[in-house]
């Protein structure tokens, strides 16, 4: 069985006929991390006690005769920011080094209730904190297709074990573009649901208003198999969307035929590397030839997105990881005499670089004298964001489109070490995938054939609110009329 | 410059971090040229455009609400298990006062 290429639907029918155990595929994949991991470095933890059991349910079910749940025996990664009962859950930072939480997010939870297996924890960026999971802050991941490159980030761990068969499928999270990011850079789909889509509970906050779990695969229809499972109102998480999650397995082969795409200006500027360009032009030509009608449009607010970003979401984290400090849970830093000498030491050492530069960023544009200056400036700069996409996908406006697509980077994977001198240098990294989460729409970034050097090239799609069904359905026509190749 | 080292130890002091001289330095810096970057924002005329906290507020914020009953939390025993330094049924920390 080659791992590498397998997919649910291929999986299940191996399962059905009794050609393999569930135990099996588990212990494969097993054997095969031992053998890459040590290279790649995607996992953090592994739970094979956790995944064996599950395992060996699903093989009981099917020797009953039971059907099948729609994730059974699926060898699944989860990134390290999404909590796992009594499965170390680090978030790539020192400060939950130790940590065991005593629950399992709701995304987790509905994945092992479809059969998935949870095979252990992947690597990210502290906290989520980074395009590059080289803020990790036990170490870097690296890129499948060029180890001397990153795998991007923050979902690094999670896009490099699906990429290299190391699992079927993952949970990665998207916050500023890390889900799509990391699945564009290496190879793979991944996609962020509408906000409020899929359930937060268990997912370690960095920036509330801003956070996304969602599902990265190596087909489109293994990507909408996890969504359809995750998706859905969770009374725990109180801005998990009340909207009903329809049935995207079956949307997904309708013709695109006549649909409507956006190319938005803004997204090939300058800074746009020659080798992406020229692949997303032949992207579009492929939606051209299945049919669809493109048309050029404006996002005008779209240079402004990282500045607006950066502020919303520091803003939120400084607020979010107040919590760490040292007394319920996580790491405390022995020795100080009084408690603020104790929260100050315990953060201090506790948090990394980058965590630390945001939180006082963040902190910074908070406080009194600044807060009308950057925080409301930004709040009210996502409001134009947000303008620009309902105007482009709105009936009214006349002008229309269904989906916009666009780059998910503006280059491939690039070095380890390249960019860790200069932060700016690594936000604007996010530049394509940072609008998406301030507007709260859902995207998917697809692969859109290799560089000269072979490395992976994304394509992103964007669509309004809550129609995640058209946005599959065109990613998923792409991949079929060999898009991801290309 | 537009952020002093002053500033920089009034931020950490506001964020309960504690930095070493070096890292009070090359903060200084950074965000420095990160707010630099972001003053960007000040390009867009905004005075009449409404602060967005949330995408979803939209849908209406009764979406949000549920009933306010009890409801099983965690036990004491989990909630103590993950302290670095549980007393039951406390957490213990530093001395807050001084006498």
């Amino acid at each position: 069985m080659d791992l590498t290429t397998l997919t649910i639907a291929g999986l299940h029918a191996q399962l059905r006929a009794r050609a393999v155990t569930a135990r099996q595929v588990v212990e494969k994949h097993f054997e095969r991390i031992q053998e890459r991991n040590p290279k790649l470095k995607a996992y953090l933890t592994l739970s094979p006690e956790r995944a064996l059991a599950q395992a060996e349910a699903i093989d009981r079910r099917i020797q009953a005769g039971d059907p099948l749940p729609p994730l059974a025996g699926v060898p699944m990664a989860i990134k390290d920011v999404i909590v796992t009962r009594g499965v170390p859950s680090t978030a790539g930072s020192r400060i939950l080094e130790n940590y065991r939480p005593p629950y399992d997010a709701t995304a987790v939870t509905r994945l092992e209730q479809a059969g998935a297996v949870i095979l252990g924890k992947t690597n990210c960026d502290e906290f989520a904190m980074g395009s590059s999971t080289e803020n990790s802050a036990y170490f870097p991941t690296c890129n499948p297709h060029d180890l001397a490159r990153v795998p991007g980030g923050s979902s690094g761990g999670s896009a490099a074990a699906v990429a290299d068969g190391l699992a079927v499928a993952a949970l990665g999270s998207d916050t500023g573009g890390s889900i799509r990011q990391p699945a564009g850079f290496c190879g793979v789909a991944g996609l962020m649901g509408t906000y409020g889509r899929v359930s937060r509970y268990g997912l370690i906050a960095f920036a509330s208003s801003l956070d996304h779990i969602g599902p990265l695969a190596r087909t489109v229809r293994d990507v909408v198999a996890v969504l359809q499972v995750i998706a859905g109102r969770d009374p725990l998480d109180s801005t998990s969307a009340d909207v009903s999650v329809p049935d995207y397995l079956a949307a997904l082969d309708k013709p695109v035929k006549g649909l409507r795409l956006g190319v938005p200006k803004e997204y090939f500027g300058a800074g746009l590397d020659p080798e992406v360009r020229t692949k997303l032009e032949k992207g579009i030509e492929r939606f051209r030839k299945l049919g669809c009608e493109v048309r050029e449009l404006s996002l005008p607010h779209t240079d402004y997105a990282i500045a607006c970003y950066y502020i919303i979401a520091t803003a939120e984290a400084s607020s979010n990881l107040a919590r760490y400090d040292g007394v319920r849970y996580a790491f405390r830093a022995p020795g100080a005499a009084t408690l603020e000498g104790m929260y100050q030491a315990t953060r201090g050492r506790g948090f990394g670089a980058e965590v630390k530069r945001r939180i006082m960023l963040g902190t910074y544009a908070l406080s009194a004298g600044y807060y009308e200056a950057y925080y409301l400036k930004a709040q009210k700069v996502r409001t134009l964001l947000y303008q620009d996409f309902v105007r482009a996908f709105s009936p009214d406006s006349g002008e229309h489109v269904d989906a916009l697509v666009t780059p998910t980077s503006p280059t491939p994977a690039f070095k380890l070490g390249e960019k860790t001198a200069d932060p700016l240098q690594m936000y604007l990294a996010d530049i394509y995938t940072v609008t998406g989460d301030l507007v709260g729409v859902p995207g998917i970034s697809v692969p859109c054939g290799k560089s000269k050097a072979g490395l992976p090239i994304g394509l992103q799609l964007f669509t309004r609110h809550f129609d995640e069904a058209r946005l599959l359905q065109l990613a998923h026509a792409f991949e079929q009329s060999g898009g991801f190749t290309l | 410059m537009k952020i002093t080292r002053k500033d920089v130890e009034h931020v950490a002091a506001l964020a309960n971090l504690e930095l070493t001289p070096d890292e009070v330095e090359r903060m200084q810096k950074q965000l420095d040229s990160i707010l630099a970057y972001i003053d960007k924002l000040n390009e867009l005329d905004t005075a009449t455009v409404a602060p967005m906290a949330q995408v979803l507020a939209e849908s209406g914020p009764e979406a949000a609400w549920r009933h306010d009953a009890p409801r099983p939390g965690l036990t004491r025993a989990d909630a103590l298990a993950h302290a670095p330094d549980p007393q039951d049924p406390f957490f213990k920390v530093p001395k807050v006062i001084e006498r």
